[in-house]
């Protein structure tokens, strides 16, 4: 059978949405190949309604396993098995971190192909290739798998989530897995904490983002709070700041944060890593300052401004004020 | 306790990546260097040194690549590794992420580590992937993407951001572990490190003494294949301004905005 399995990733009995683009990619593609889309779901008590729900997406069967939620291994476990027995030709998952850790496991385990950080997937004579851009985006690689299974991990926001099939539901199957040793080594202590003030930024017409290259914490309060408040926005923020403290996660943009379309996107001392452009490519229209002109953000930036944000941003906030108020 | 950091040799951040178009590879002749997330994993593995709370017996770093992969393993010894380990063999060339995962963990196999540490990324290629495909051969329990890892009996308490805020999960050891870089700051090696890092013990090893089946690596053993290398999609280049008289970047950039109608 040249099926395709996927993870579908879930918390507080919703699918993740990149989950959902991968079901629906799964789907897409598994017609194109001759075969079926369908799903695993690892956690303590998924309902019933939570797996029939993939159906809209067009998976036609769900796999339900009882094991830790949150964890990469224990899913490894349960998709080997399912490949194992059932004879996946490929298995897919949507853009995120488990996704890359099972599919690594994954890797080892059935000594498979990965192609991961992929964009696009086509079928090609009854085979799946891969395209994934490398080299911070300055080539395209068409990746193709010498056996099966083909593990395909997808770049955040590659596949869009399709419930064209509504109204159908997928048939669940619950599987008993007995989990490896190694793969109980590693328990959740506390998941999904948020740290930092709770902020909205996805509503926002125009974001002003701050990178590392703000260089202080304070650098949010004296540069990117003002502008953003002259501009009518919000204020958004890198991993790494999130990470050294500096802002709240919920303010993050990119791979482990928020995806974002603004009008305005002003990214003030953002390098511009993949992790961080595909959290924000969408936006209409892109400024970036930073005085490396060899930031990679200036290769996808609209407006791209060379120079120091201690100088420029205090400035441009007073000019936007007295433009708006004249 | 005894600690293995698999370190890279990659491009210089600062060079013009290519890829040959004949063989598909990365062009590697170029200036190289360590690559930086792995300077946060040998941070943290002498952190774990230093922290008093293990006894780390030693640090052993790893690579695998061509011959000048060993000025990765130099830079690592001068930041506080003990020893290193270079795999080379000309059967490995154009490993995948499959069969590079294979023979790194042979490597570590015949090290016997309690802890395996590596950088969550490298600059020029395999994302995220390494750590897991490794771990799982190993047998051993893993954690990619972690930003802050405390030592306890037995087991490391580890905390990184995943898709749903931030995760603190324990793992018992041995357990394989990717670093992110808000772990740490890496030192700068002292002049005396970098030179007595050349005399530190580098032992160099081939596939045939780890056991390693020729097939399963290399271009021919991979899993992958790559079909066509192409220019990425074309996008408009931005207009860029250098910042020389600030009022007038100012004056440039409120006209821009205003043309697009986004100071409304």
């Amino acid at each position: 059978m040249s099926g395709i399995l996927t993870y579908a990733l879930h918390y507080e009995n919703e699918v993740n949405k990149n989950s959902l683009g991968a079901v629906s990619e799964a789907a897409k593609l598994a017609k194109e190949i001759g075969g079926e889309a369908h799903a695993v779901v690892v956690g303590e008590a998924v309902s019933d309604g939570l797996c029939q729900s993939l159906g809209a997406y067009g998976a036609s069967k769900v796999y339900r396993a009882q094991a830790p939620e949150g964890l990469a291994q224990p899913v490894v476990d349960v998709m080997a098995k399912l490949i194992s027995d059932h004879g996946y030709s490929y298995a897919l998952f949507g853009g995120g971190l488990l996704g890359f850790e099972i599919g690594a496991g994954l890797t080892a385990r059935l000594n498979a192909g990965v192609t991961m950080e992929v964009t696009e997937v086509k079928a090609v004579a009854g085979k799946l290739v891969a395209v994934r851009p490398i080299l911070q985006d300055s080539a395209v690689v068409d990746s193709g798998y010498v056996s099966e299974p083909g593990i395909i991990i997808g770049r955040l926001n590659a596949f869009e989530a399709d419930a064209s099939s509504n109204g159908a539901s997928a048939d669940v199957e619950d599987v008993e897995v007995e989990l490896s040793e190694w793969s109980t080594k590693a328990t959740m202590v506390t998941r999904g904490e948020q740290r930092g003030a709770e902020v909205n930024i996805e509503d926002a017409d125009t974001l002003v983002a701050g990178g590392r290259g703000l260089g202080k914490a304070d650098g949010f309060a004296e540069l990117c709070e003002p502008l953003a408040q002259a501009l009518g926005g919000a204020v958004a923020a890198t991993r790494a700041v999130v990470d050294a403290g500096w802002y709240s996660y919920s303010a993050q943009i990119g791979q482990t944060g928020k995806t974002v379309a603004p009008k305005l996107y002003l990214a003030a001392g953002i390098s511009g890593a993949i992790q961080h452009k595909v959290g924000m490519q969408a936006a209409e229209n892109i400024v970036a300052i930073n005085k490396d002109p060899n930031a990679p953000i200036f290769e996808f930036s609209d407006l791209g401004v060379v120079g120091d944000l201690n100088k420029i941003m205090p400035k441009l906030t007073e000019a936007v004020k007295a433009k708006k108020g004249g | 306790m005894k600690i293995c950091v698999l370190v890279k040799q990659v491009p210089d951040a600062a060079v013009e990546k290519r890829v040959d178009s004949g063989s598909g590879r990365l062009d590697r002749s170029g200036e190289t260097n360590l690559n930086p997330f792995d300077t946060h994993a040998i941070e943290a593995a002498m952190q774990v040194k230093e922290g008093g709370k293990a006894d780390v017996e030693e640090i052993v770093a790893v690579t695998m690549g061509p011959d000048n992969a060993q000025r990765a393993l130099h830079k690592a010894v001068s930041l506080g590794a003990d020893r290193s380990v270079h795999l080379s063999d000309a059967a490995l060339a154009g490993s995948d992420v499959c069969a590079t995962g294979y023979a790194l963990a042979r490597v570590l196999e015949s090290e016997s580590p309690d802890l395996v540490l590596l950088g969550q990324q490298s600059d020029d290629g395999e994302c995220y992937t390494i750590g897991a495909v490794v771990a799982d051969h190993l047998k051993m329990p893993s954690l990619t993407q972690v930003i802050k890892m405390d030592v306890g009996d037995g087991s490391l308490r580890c905390e990184r951001q995943a898709e749903y805020g931030y995760d603190t999960v324990d793992v018992a050891l041995p357990a394989v572990i990717s670093v992110g870089d808000a772990i740490n700051e890496p030192r700068y090696p002292s002049l005396k490190a970098i030179m007595g890092a050349k005399k530190k013990q580098l032992d160099k090893k081939a596939i045939s003494d780890l056991g390693i089946e020729a097939d399963r690596v290399g271009a021919d053993g991979s899993r992958t294949s790559v079909e066509a290398i192409n220019p990425p999609p074309a996008k408009q280049a931005g207009e860029i301004i250098e910042d020389e008289d600030t009022n007038q970047t100012v004056e440039k950039i409120v006209a821009w905005l205003d043309e697009r109608k986004l100071l409304a």
